[in-house]
């Protein structure tokens, strides 16, 4: 089952606006909740205390797989499984299995990648679609903060950083999980 | 932050815009009802491509004898046109992936039609070999799956068959590349929609939010991939070029071939990209987006790769000479001056002599003249393998099965209706999806904007 969140979110106009917003809720010691954008923002992540992503790991991992199946595959046929002579070579032609392990590296680097970061990210055909504001992905710099079961005298400190700051648009809202 | 900005830096994005007014002009064409031109052009693309599905079903039925391939002369219009086709479709890789590590930035306003059009290109391409295996539909044979028969396998070390890898290697990470960064514009289109619309989107942006996170994995995935496309994209031509250079033809069997046909295929890449864009820009008014700019930057492209690719001509022929090899010095002596002379020459004059005049600024800053220098190169190109291909092979060892080698009206046939696919996939895709990347345009806005860099310009 889905909780329901109460977000309190400020849009803003510019994004040097939000960065300076993030660093005065750091320095308040608000916890934000997250940051949403049309556009990767740069100097954002560690502001958000966000750690490096992992996703390259997950391409290494997979690429390594990749040329593993492509070597030891092609090596099990040609040696073990139907040993042929193709123009008087050697049973284990090794320099002529370079491109396609190449090929098979890149090409399970790339799907495992891309499918991890669907995975991850939570990206799917029947993903939720439900969004903070219209504007988001188009020209609005997002600062949300989660006030679920907060005072209502509480989330007040929340909305007077936002209006402080220079939103210029502060909502709050109550969405299933994001 | 332009305090920063260098000033010799020249603004990629027009128009004063706003972040506002980018998504308003680059959703636009995916919102309002298609223009008369783009009406015309569709259903012309579609007759192109029905002639073409004529061409096929008359191949399949009647078989290759319908070609006029002969016993000399194997490879004629169809592998030609497959080079031609994965030729082109290197450009879109090259933009997105190499440029993206090199840092280009003006690489936003192109590499999204580009991407499109590397993904239609390989299609087209793909149609080629599909049809000359003879039985298509047994052309699964190709990949190594347990069968009954034996298990026979397939022959890893045949060129052919590292092609067979490498080209869907090369379409699958084009088109995940490709879609990765489609999804944040399609969330863009999906907020600004209703209805059905909205529940079309909703499913294309696959729940995209833009949180921080997101974007700092989008930012991550976009550079592995562009690791992993860039050494993958000169692979494939690499390959390509290996179906020749590892056979024993006087003309095909050189060392030159790999680096020399990865240059021309980003060569005719980029001739077909301006090509493409040129004619989008007018179509979908994007004057602000894909500015001189860029057609100058890509025409620098062009005039490297082409003088490589001059080079790499008279490499070949200076080799040829020096290698004392009688065979290999008539087959070049052949390509020039023999019965096919006049694709030599439409070669050398087209891939040769037209990029050159794009040292002068004046011609590399025109529309107009890039339009047009960019169809005879892209003709050049197709003359290259042309000449690579059926000249080598029209004069082999034997004179008595010399031979001469026209297309019939049916390999004319598929290849002019590969170009109905291609423009059908095309103008399809220019009403989906934006054509320009969206949150990419964004994020260079405030380094790129004319605002910002005090630069304002009469637009051509």
């Amino acid at each position: 089952m889905k909780t329901k969140k109460n977000i309190v979110f400020g849009l803003y106009d510019d994004e040097q606006d939000l960065l300076k917003a993030v660093k005065v809720s750091n320095e308040r010691g608000l916890k934000i909740y997250d940051v949403y954008s049309p556009f990767p923002i740069h100097g954002l992540d560690p502001l958000l205390g966000l750690k490096e992503s992992r996703l390259h790991i997950v391409g290494f991992i997979f690429g390594t797989l990749g040329a593993m199946t492509a070597f030891f595959f092609m090596s099990w046929i040609f040696k073990i499984d139907w040993p042929n002579v193709f123009g008087g070579k050697a049973f284990l032609p090794t320099p002529a299995f370079i491109p396609i392990t190449f090929e098979l590296t890149v090409l399970f680097a790339g799907i495992g990648m891309v499918v991890t970061y669907f995975i991850v990210n939570g990206l799917s055909m029947k993903a939720e679609t439900e969004v903070l504001h219209d504007r988001i992905s188009d020209d609005k710099f997002c600062l949300a903060y989660d006030v679920t079961g907060t005072a209502f005298e509480h989330t007040n400190a929340y909305e007077s950083l936002l209006n402080d700051t220079g939103a210029t648009f502060v909502s709050s809202k109550e969405m299933s999980d994001l | 932050m332009s305090s920063h900005v260098s000033s010799i830096r020249e603004p990629l994005v027009f128009g004063n815009k706003s972040y506002h007014d980018i998504t308003e002009d680059l959703v636009a064409a995916t919102e309002k009802s298609p223009g008369k031109l783009w009406l015309a052009m569709f259903i012309l693309a579609v007759i192109v491509l029905s002639f073409g599905v004529f061409a096929v079903t008359w191949t399949v039925y009647y078989g290759i004898g319908s070609w006029n391939l002969n016993r000399t002369i194997g490879w004629g219009w169809d592998i030609t046109n497959f080079v031609w086709w994965i030729g082109i479709g290197h450009a879109g890789t090259l933009i997105s992936a190499i440029l993206l590590l090199f840092r280009q930035r003006w690489r936003t306003g192109v590499n999204r039609a580009a991407e499109a059009m590397t993904i239609f290109a390989v299609m087209c391409a793909a149609m080629f070999p599909l049809i000359h295996v003879g039985r298509a539909w047994d052309v699964f044979f190709f990949f190594p799956y347990p069968n009954t028969r034996g298990p026979l396998w397939p022959n890893f070390v045949s060129p052919l068959l590292w092609d067979v890898f490498a080209i869907s290697t090369y379409f699958t990470i084009s088109v995940l590349f490709w879609y990765t960064g489609l999804v944040p514009d399609f969330a863009t289109i999906r907020d600004r929609a209703t209805g059905f619309r909205k529940k079309i989107y909703s499913m294309l942006s696959f729940g995209w939010k833009g949180s921080a996170k997101n974007w700092q994995r989008f930012e991550s995935i976009s550079l592995v991939l562009a690791g992993l496309a860039t050494p993958l994209v000169l692979s494939v031509h690499t390959i390509v070029s290996f179906d020749f250079a590892t056979s024993v033809i006087p003309g095909w069997h050189t060392t030159i071939f790999p680096p020399y046909f990865v240059a021309g295929a980003v060569f005719s890449g980029f001739a077909m990209v301006l090509t493409l864009m040129l004619i989008t820009r007018k179509i979908l008014h994007l004057e602000d987006y894909i500015t001189v700019n860029h057609i100058e930057s890509m025409n620098k492209v062009i005039l490297v790769t082409g003088s490589i690719v001059g080079v790499a001509y008279i490499t070949e022929l200076a080799i040829a000479w020096y290698s004392g090899y009688v065979y290999e010095q008539f087959a070049f002596l052949n390509r020039a001056t023999g019965i096919y002379w006049w694709s030599y020459f439409g070669m050398m004059s087209c891939n040769v002599i037209i990029p050159q005049l794009f040292w002068s600024k004046k011609l590399r800053t025109s529309v107009f003249w890039t339009f047009f220098l960019s169809i005879w190169i892209n003709i050049g190109m197709w003359f290259e393998r042309f000449v690579i291909i059926s000249t080598s092979i029209a004069r082999d060892y034997l004179p008595s099965s010399w031979s001469y080698y026209i297309p019939t009206w049916v390999e004319i046939g598929i290849y002019i209706g590969t170009f109905g696919l291609f423009f059908v996939l095309f103008l399809g895709f220019t009403r989906v999806a934006p054509v320009v990347a969206i949150a990419e345009v964004k994020s260079i806005l405030k380094e790129y904007g004319d605002q910002y860099l005090d630069k304002k310009q009469e637009n051509i």
